[in-house]
């Protein structure tokens, strides 16, 4: 078990920095997970860690031993990889010792240890097989195997569970977070799969365009995102957006948008930010509406009925709204549906950055 | 799907079947039973039987000595040494190469694959002169290392295509896995992209035994002594200008397609191929 600490960490390939001066922090025993839109630096900060790729500034310590320069094998690590890489050539048994082998680890001790895993993650009956006979579900088990038979104080998985299908892929969701719970190893997971992220997470890094832009436990990140790109990648349907200006108002501020959309606005949430005739985006998550009379009204364009619930679609001030409501709410193509907005979040109209917090 | 073959379509699959492999086999057939006729020379007719059958062609050939030492023994292993050296050479010169053109950023690496390509367009006889010279320079001539030395640098071109190809194919994946399962890069190498790269060895030692096997002009070329002979160079002996023995050429290519049938029968387990299939993804 190790706590992971990366500091300012960069790398380029080429002529394109992929890695721009990341910072990442991971408790000892903790699961982290990086989230971030496809080519955003995940795996290459994975692989960088796990020793595949070189950093080319900053440094990577587990607990205080500095491993940045530090060869894969003597980094005291497993990985699950996207692709499970196992060993074509030899059986699942053969595939899970390989690691314990290459360490001279004794025979009776490998044994048991293989043993121990296959019992774990139900390999018994697949242990005589060879890689090309086993299922999808069947080899992600087995890259899980030989990453736990090697007891490392580090687990790193690179998209373990893309390459399953849904329900395969929510089981084996549980099963990783039980595993993790069970073994107690510090954890670094990469998916760009938000509810996997929020779901298996201690702590989430959100990763874009090779920065963290925010780092944090899954509900305050999600409840108090950073910037306007965090509150988009999180949740789904996305948060909606729409562009205002604020503007004082009687008795505080007021966010005003096209088609006479006025929304008040918390003085204690926002503070110093609120500035009359400050350009921002105001941000409202699909599930943070509720019907009612507040003074909003959604042009209803199109439902679509969930069974549990329902999504209205439709124009607010003059942008693309998805509104959450209960399955028994009578909304019809058309109307203007009146509705009050419980949360909202504001951003900044050039940089993107939340408007909350600067008290 | 599966569909059920009707018994007629079986019957006509199976006559077309059979008519082809009569029509390969047809000349081997004739050489069978020219090295099992009696008579001089033998006559032709339709059906490949021997002619007054014996065992005579063979028992010549393959008993041949001179100064009390079993010629032909001494010919065809020769052969066989000559053949398996130049595949284990050239196959081992090649593997790193490949390797490294298949994995690194080599300064110079298209240009360098493609002058390897270059050197396969010349016909072996364009370089048998100088070859000659260079042996002869380096006291070689007349040796078995010396023909190895000339069929090895001929196989590795070919080879590192080959292997290069086949390496390419081996996902990074696995040696990464490797890596920090515990191996070095050079133990990831010989633990996992060797092992998977087998059949594709296997094909490629095999193709440069074959050829170094069959290769005449070279060897004719070279070798001056009978007792150095490889069994090509002996083989076309018996078909001289002015007498051909034909049974005596029969039998001796008898004996010589043994050694391969027994190479092919022994490598056929390591050519099954798709042993790379299902290390990665599903
Ligand atoms: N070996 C390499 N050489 C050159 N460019 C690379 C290399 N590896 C990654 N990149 C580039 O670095 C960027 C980040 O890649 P990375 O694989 O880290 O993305 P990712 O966040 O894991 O994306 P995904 O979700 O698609 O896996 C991409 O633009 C990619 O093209
Ligand atoms: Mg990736």
């Amino acid at each position: 078990m190790a706590s992971v600490h990366v500091r300012d960490l960069r790398k380029r390939f080429g002529k394109t920095e992929v890695l721009k001066g990341v910072s990442v922090e991971v408790p000892n025993g903790s699961f982290a997970v990086l989230v971030g839109p496809s080519g955003c630096g995940k795996s290459t900060l994975l692989r960088t860690l796990a020793g595949l790729e070189e950093a080319d500034e900053g440094t990577i310590h587990f607990d205080d031993r500095d491993v940045t320069r530090l060869a894969p094998r003597d980094r005291d690590i497993a990985m699950v990889f996207q692709s499970y890489a196992l060993y074509p050539h030899l059986t699942v048994r053969d595939n899970l010792a390989f690691g314990l082998r290459l360490r001279k680890t004794p025979e009776a001790e490998i044994a048991a240890r293989v043993a121990e895993a296959s019992e774990t993650l139900g390999l018994g009956p697949l242990l005589e097989r060879l890689p090309k006979a086993l299922s999808g579900g069947q080899r992600q088990r087995v890259a899980m195997g030989r990453a736990i038979v090697r007891r490392p104080s580090l687990f790193l998985f690179d998209e373990p569970l893309s390459n399953l299908d849904a329900a395969l892929r929510a089981q084996v969701r549980v099963d990783i977070r039980k595993l993790h719970d069970r073994l107690g190893a510090t954890s670094v997971y990469v998916t760009h799969d938000q509810v996997e992220a929020m779901t298996l997470a201690d702590v989430i890094f959100v990763l874009n365009k090779g920065v963290v832009e925010q780092a944090g436990a899954p509900l305050e990140v999600f409840d108090r995102p950073a910037t306007k790109f965090v509150a988009a990648f999180l949740g789904s349907p996305a948060m909606n957006f729409v562009d205002v200006r604020i503007e004082r108002a009687e008795g505080g501020f007021r966010a005003a948008g096209q088609r006479g959309l006025s929304v008040a606005l918390d003085a204690a949430t926002f503070g110093d930010s609120l500035e009359d005739g400050r350009a921002a985006v105001l941000g409202v998550r699909p599930h943070e509406v509720e019907l009612g009379e507040g003074g909003v009204s959604l042009a209803v364009d199109l439902v679509e009925a969930l069974g549990p619930e329902s999504y209205a679609h439709g124009d607010l001030g003059g942008g693309a709204f998805v509104a959450r409501l209960d399955a028994s709410s009578p909304v019809k193509k058309g109307e203007a549906l009146p509705i009050r907005l419980r949360t909202v979040h504001l951003f900044d109209k050039e940089t993107g950055t939340s408007l909350r917090g600067a008290r | 799907m599966k569909r059920r073959v009707s018994p007629a379509e079986s019957v006509a699959a199976h006559a077309v079947m059979v008519i082809a492999v009569a029509f390969a086999l047809y000349p081997v057939l004739w050489v069978v039973a020219l090295a099992f006729s009696g008579a001089r020379p033998p006559a032709p007719h339709v059906l490949p039987l021997p002619t007054s059958p014996t065992l005579r062609p063979l028992l010549d050939v393959g008993g041949a000595s001179r100064d009390g030492t079993w010629l032909f023994g001494r010919q065809l292993m020769n052969s066989i040494v000559v053949a398996l050296a130049t595949a284990g050479v050239g196959v081992g010169i090649a593997i790193p190469a490949a390797y490294a053109l298949a994995r690194f950023t080599v300064l110079g690496k298209e240009g360098g694959v493609r002058a390897l390509l270059a050197t396969q367009m010349f016909p072996t006889v364009a370089s048998a002169v100088p070859l000659y010279l260079l042996l002869d320079a380096l006291g070689l001539l007349n040796s078995r290392t010396g023909l190895v030395v000339c069929y090895a640098s001929t196989s590795v071109p070919f080879a590192i295509f080959q292997l290069r190809a086949a390496f390419e194919a081996i996902p990074a994946d696995l040696e990464e896995a490797a890596m920090v399962d515990g191996a070095t890069r050079f133990e990831a190498f010989l633990r996992v992209v060797l092992p998977a790269a087998r059949p594709a060895i296997a094909v490629t030692a095999l193709f440069a035994f074959m050829s170094a096997y069959n290769e005449f002009i070279l060897a004719a070329t070279l070798l001056g002594r009978e007792e150095m002979f490889t069994l090509p160079v002996v083989l076309q002996r018996f078909v001289g200008e002015y007498d051909a023995q034909w049974e005596h050429f029969a039998a001796g290519a008898l004996v010589v397609s043994i050694p391969v049938m027994a190479l092919f029968y022994v490598a056929q387990r390591h050519l099954v191929a798709g042993l790379t299939s299902g290390g990665v993804k599903g």
